[in-house]
């Protein structure tokens, strides 16, 4: 689960971690006021949505009045702002943070992640700041510093300081160098995230670092026992489809292809785009029913699938272990009745119960293309789709 | 094989008498899965399946001598149970649990250091060696004898690669899913040592996916290692980055994470790879007769 930098910011202040101060608004109205009682000369009014790359598409600017945040803020919110994470459809502004402007004297990167070859924490820095680590990581990897921290004992001074000299945080800075790294460490061990970032770090002109941006992304599967956390979860960042298949109990991605996808397991169902796409075909979504699926879970799952326009036909998948072919196609006929689902429907069954699935489909009135396996059901899928785009755009004239 | 499950391993499993727990340790026993009792706080002494209930798994080993454990114990509560089960010695450990706290994870592989216990897991179907028994959910009825052993970090996936080597005639000497999170406890390398140490199999069937160094450093292993067949599969060329698929390890957070960066390098560094899901059966036969 990600949230937005200004609730990011509220949390690593608690954890002793300096930032500007500030505070998020909803109108231009408290956007002025806000900068009024903050205070200074300079401001940054910066929108809030769960994607990098706002400052290059224009959610960052500095105003030099308090009129001139005014207008910036009027200007930001309610527009889409298109980033290189969002997709050309942009997404809309809620929301600015307003804050004290700062003169930057040096930048640095400073963030942990857990690390899948160690399997532990790592710390990360870098002097290059402002600048995406990934971007770092490849071009200069050597500029990268890391430290492994054991969870036993946790992130040490030594480590920090060891870090902080490596990327050139020294003298007065070390002290507030370690203070900073040790709240990142603590914020992110305490709330259970898998990855926190500041960048930049940046000196500023008083000779203090400050957290100019920072972002923090939690563990789903440890929300049940951090509910702060939890409530900081904004839907309105989140497909509508995917927020309604996780109440199903059902895993859906959106994607941008026409074949609609319902399949169980994680692996089968990327196996299978994979198949749709090596068919030179385009899967509209990944959708994993799971284990011990209900025809109602199934039928769910056609609702979902269907919500998206773009879908032209669905492919169903299941290698069932501890599913149940039967209860499948259940949901599969109880899906087409109470939908009224005109397109094409491909079905491809193994594993348990699998004659008593085949049976049930076949005795149904419903039209469906069944497929032998894995191979048959892409091939089959791209075919129909192909079939239905030419008859929308005839290529060749009809003959009569 | 030998390493993980055998004929003579004795099987115990923890939250014994849950009704996940008791479906699956019934399913193994009619393979002849040598179950020799259950863990359930609170509910020892009792009989289960007509086997004996402990209250903690140091006593489950002192009185049944059992080195594997089926750990069903819902996510909130598996690290522990994982961490009783290396305290009590039990040499491998099968956790099922989908949904575990990825630093629940970090702590526990900090634990194990310095000990013997192996972990399967987490978000796994399990293990299975056809015809001596299985500790795991995976139906058993698709698994036949057979001499090439399988590793992948999914489950239905691992069944779809079963169904097309019966297809063609080939049985496995055991499956083994190490899970899809991103920190486990077995990774690819361990269990392909294990498989090239094993004189039950001929070739290895490694099914990966996106996300995670594993699949490359097993591959780098391999190079250098081993001199049985390998063939390797990547799951997920089609899939978008920064998102997770499925299971919280399958996520593309850098270059190297993608399918076809991984499945390069595999084929770099010498092994047979699968780019369609549909030719998995094809390749390991062709693997086995060059």
């Amino acid at each position: 689960m990600n949230i937005h930098e200004y609730q990011t910011k509220d949390l690593l202040k608690h954890y002793g971690v300096p930032v500007p101060p500030g505070r998020v608004v909803h109108t231009d109205a408290q956007a002025a006021t806000v900068a009024e009682e903050i205070g200074g000369s300079r401001w940054v009014v910066k929108a809030q949505i769960h994607s990098g790359g706002r400052g290059k598409a224009g959610g960052v600017r500095v105003g030099n009045s308090i009129d001139e945040v005014r207008v910036i803020a009027d200007e930001i919110i309610g527009t889409n702002l298109v980033t290189h994470q969002t997709g050309a459809e942009g997404r809309l502004v809620r929301r600015v943070l307003v804050e004290q402007a700062s003169n930057i004297v040096r930048e640095y990167y400073i963030g942990l992640i857990i690390d899948r070859a160690t399997r532990r924490i790592t710390l990360v820095a870098s002097a290059e700041g402002g600048v995406e680590i990934e971007v770092v990581a490849k071009q200069t990897p050597e500029r990268i510093i890391r430290e492994i921290i054991d969870p036993a004992v946790g992130l040490l001074d030594f480590q920090c300081r060891k870090v902080a000299y490596k990327v050139g945080l020294k003298g007065a800075l070390l002290p507030q160098a370690v203070k900073v790294m040790k709240g990142l460490y603590r914020c992110m061990r305490d709330n259970d995230a898998i990855m926190a970032e500041i960048n930049p770090l940046a000196i500023v002109d008083n000779g203090q670092l400050l957290a100019l941006d920072a972002k923090m992304t939690f563990d789903d599967n440890a929300l049940y026992r951090r509910p702060t956390i939890s409530e900081l979860r904004d839907f309105d960042e989140e497909d509508p489809k995917e927020v309604e298949a996780t109440g199903h109990g059902l895993n859906y991605i959106a994607l941008d292809g026409d074949v609609g996808c319902i399949v169980n397991g994680a692996g089968l169902a990327m196996a299978t785009m994979d198949a749709i796409t090596l068919h030179n075909g385009r899967p509209a979504n990944f959708l994993d029913v799971g284990g011990g699926a209900t025809p109602e879970k199934v039928a769910n799952a056609f609702r979902i699938v269907l919500q998206d326009p773009a879908v032209k036909i669905i492919l169903i998948n299941i290698f069932a272990g501890i599913n149940r072919c039967d209860w499948i196609a259940t949901g599969i006929i109880q899906a087409m009745r109470d939908q009224n689902i005109q397109m094409p429907i491909i079905v491809r069954l193994a594993g348990t119960n699998v004659e008593e699935g085949r049976a049930i489909l076949n005795a149904s009135k419903f039209p469906f293309i069944i497929a032998s396996n894995l191979n048959d059901a892409a091939a089959k899928a791209v075919a129909e789709v192909n079939n239905i785009v030419q008859k929308v755009t005839p290529l060749k004239k009809e003959h009569s | 094989m030998s390493v993980l499950l055998n004929k003579d391993s004795r099987v115990i499993f923890q939250g014994f008498t849950g009704q996940h727990a008791t479906f699956h340790a019934e399913e193994a026993m009619k393979i002849g899965t040598k179950v020799v009792g259950g863990v359930t706080p609170g509910k020892g002494g009792t009989q289960h399946l007509g086997l004996p209930v402990f209250d903690t798994v140091e006593e489950a080993v002192r009185e049944t001598g059992a080195d594997v454990s089926g750990i069903f114990a819902p996510p909130p509560f598996a690290a522990d149970a994982i961490m009783e089960a290396i305290d009590a010695g039990i040499k491998t450990i099968v956790v099922i649990a989908d949904g575990i706290p990825v630093q629940d994870m970090v702590r526990v592989e900090r634990y194990r250091l310095g000990t013997n216990s192996i972990i399967i897991g987490p978000n796994t179907p399990g293990i299975i060696t056809p015809g001596v028994g299985k500790v795991g959910i995976m139906p058993s009825h698709i698994y036949s004898p057979g001499r090439i052993g399988i590793v992948s970090r999914s489950g239905t996936l691992n069944y779809e690669a079963v169904a097309q080597m019966s297809e063609l005639g080939l049985g496995q000497s055991s499956s083994i899913g190490i899970g899809g999170d991103p920190v486990n406890g077995t990774d690819f390398a361990t269990v392909l040592k294990a498989f090239e140490d094993d004189p039950d199999t001929d070739a290895v069937l490694m099914i990966g996916e996106i996300g995670g160094p594993q699949e490359v450093d097993a591959a780098r292993w391999a190079k250098k290692n081993m001199r049985k067949p390998l063939i390797g599969y990547v799951a997920g060329l089609s899939a978008p980055p920064g998102r997770r698929m499925g299971h919280a390890g399958a996520i593309i957070s850098s270059e190297s994470d993608t399918a076809t960066a991984k499945i390069d390098m595999m084929e770099a560094l010498g092994m047979f790879v699968v780019r369609n899901p549909a030719d998995i059966g094809a390749t390991v036969l062709r693997a086995i007769k060059s």
